[in-house]
């Protein structure tokens, strides 16, 4: 089934009757040439490359819940390419380059929307410290525009730019840089990889692995044994739990990280806003929600809900930025599980065990890394060799402290990230 | 969240910085080799469910605290002086 507007306004004809589920639910069979387990953005994009670039369709994806369940469908949406270091820069650069492809690609519409990311700053370090990640972005060939108050002022007149304690110096605008529809970057990878044949098994959570000899034979799960020469770990927030199963410890601690969203409003936040002096960052959701979120509650964390002090951290934060805010009413905040490295960047590597692979670390940023990962873990799976733009996130550069990408530069320790 | 401070008694959480996982309380030799080392600073057993891990009360005692608690609940067991767990 293609999507066109032709197509809606013929279902709208008559009754919506001919809409069917775009993929199907199958049972799972005892083998696959490749399994893929978790089924978030990154595990379905991953199959989805891995049947469109090298035409690996006798594959499954096995997902414990539902797609789209995970932090997937918890995040706040922002796509970007503004990364500084060797390494991020390039792969985030062709993630970007993917997003803008996708929904032709997919025949699905993810509302990517680039409108346009703004860093603000708030002092004379800042401002050179966002010239330099700046220069960066356009050495990479992405986009980036340092702008001054004036040139803020324009493009968001709502701020405070006279506040007393945090005065707004400018910000580094990224115009390509956007949000999208989260759930539906799920179900479009989804159905484009349903299409190419690959097995969306959902309510199949996976309880053990097979290794004998140092090579991966299969996997447990609720939902019987199943074969498979090569399976790929893909489950964000449970990769400690999961990976266990395979005997191995990552350098990775999960923990919570909040947002929020307000009652729907008329347009009024046109861009992806963040604050240089808290945890705060904006943008406005399609249906009018305002979309906004801080930094992790800082302590290791499963609940998938935080606490209050980031709450109240996050308020005061917006309302030193833009006091209009004040007077918008938050509907519901809420929290997910954030699989969080040492230096801040993920992991896409094979490992000790033959056959078996792991894509995990995405920390806090793993939304606009879905086509980018995926592509570059189906590479990995498909061919056993390290996609280019992805080369760098080597699971040994703890151990070894070669190769360490730590954006934040804070230090490649847990908890500073 | 509040933590109750083996000195000072319940407190806020904004009180306490949190360190990580305890395992900082069993530092390798120095010459213990280069997997201890990793094992101590990086890979983690990362539990859902129960953890004990370092919190220190800067805006308190400062002491270092070690803090039973459950990763999914976010409830609190025990505390204890980290000075009094190792010596
Ligand atoms: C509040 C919040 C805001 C965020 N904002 C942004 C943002 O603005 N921009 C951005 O780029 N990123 C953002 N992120 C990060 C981003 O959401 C994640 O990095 C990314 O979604 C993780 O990859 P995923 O989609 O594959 O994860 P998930 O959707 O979590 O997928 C993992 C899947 O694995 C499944 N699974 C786990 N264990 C098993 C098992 N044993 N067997 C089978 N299946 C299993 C889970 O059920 C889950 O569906 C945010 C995250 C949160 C929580
Ligand atoms: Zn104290």
């Amino acid at each position: 089934m293609t999507y066109s507007g032709f197509r809606v306004i013929k279902e709208g004809l008559f009754g919506q009757s001919g809409w069917k589920p775009v993929w199907r639910d199958p049972d799972p069979k005892p083998e696959y040439d490749a399994l893929i387990i978790g089924g978030g953005g990154h595990g379905l994009a991953t199959a989805y490359y891995l049947a469109k670039e090298h035409g690996l369709t006798n594959i499954a994806v096995l997902e414990k819940g539902y797609i789209g369940g995970g932090n997937v469908g918890r995040n706040t949406t922002i796509v970007r390419a503004n990364y500084f270091l060797p390494g991020n820069s390039e792969f985030y650069s062709h993630s970007l380059k993917l997003w803008e492809g996708m929904e032709q690609e997919l025949n699905y519409n993810v509302m990517h929307s680039q409108r346009g990311l703004i860093n603000l700053f708030h002092s004379d370090g800042q401002r050179d410290a966002f010239a330099r990640r700046g220069n960066a972005m356009i050495n990479q060939g992405d986009d980036a525009i340092l702008l001054d108050t004036g040139g803020v002022r324009k493009i968001l007149p709502y701020l405070d730019f006279d506040n007393a304690r945090f005065p707004i110096y400018g910000g580094l605008y990224h115009p390509r840089g956007g949000t999208a529809r989260h759930d539906a970057v799920a179900w479009g990878y989804a159905r484009g990889a349903d299409q190419r044949g690959v097995d969306i098994i959902q309510n199949c959570e996976v309880t053990g692995i097979d290794i004998e000899g140092g090579v991966v034979k299969g996997v447990q799960t609720t939902r019987g044994a199943i074969k498979a020469k090569k399976v790929g770990i893909v489950v964000a927030g449970r990769s400690g739990q999961v990976a266990e199963m395979a005997g191995m410890r990552l350098p990775i601690e999960s923990h919570v990280l909040q947002a929020f969203v307000t009652e729907g409003l008329k347009p009024v936040i046109d861009h992806v806003v963040s604050f240089g002096m808290g945890h705060f960052y904006i943008s406005q959701s399609d249906k009018g929600g305002l979309v906004f979120g801080g930094d992790l509650d800082f302590y290791s964390s499963y609940a998938a809900r935080g606490n209050l002090p980031m709450k109240e951290h996050v308020m005061e934060a917006a309302m030193t930025l833009m006091p209009m805010i004040g007077k918008a009413k938050v509907l519901r905040s809420w929290g997910g599980i954030m699989d969080m490295t040492p230096d801040g960047s993920p992991i896409i590597d094979k490992t000790l065990t033959d056959g078996l692979f792991i894509d995990c670390g995405w920390c806090y940023g793993g939304f606009k890394a879905v086509p980018g990962s995926g592509f570059s873990f189906a590479h990995l799976m498909a061919t056993g060799q390290h996609h280019a733009p992805a080369a760098g996130f080597r699971l040994d550069r703890f151990r070894d402290g070669v190769g360490l990408m730590d954006e934040e530069g804070t230090g490649s320790q847990h908890n500073l990230h | 969240m509040r933590i109750t401070c083996p000195n000072c008694g319940e407190r806020d959480r904004r009180e306490f910085y949190y360190q990580g996982d305890a395992v900082a309380l069993a530092r390798p030799a120095s010459d213990a080799g280069p997997q201890a080392w990793d094992d101590y600073l990086h890979n983690r057993e990362n539990p859902a469910g129960d953890t004990q891990d370092l919190w220190f009360h800067e805006a308190g005692c400062g002491a270092w605290i070690v803090v039973s608690r459950n990763t999914v609940t976010h409830a609190i067991d025990s505390t204890t002086l980290a000075a009094t767990v190792k010596r």
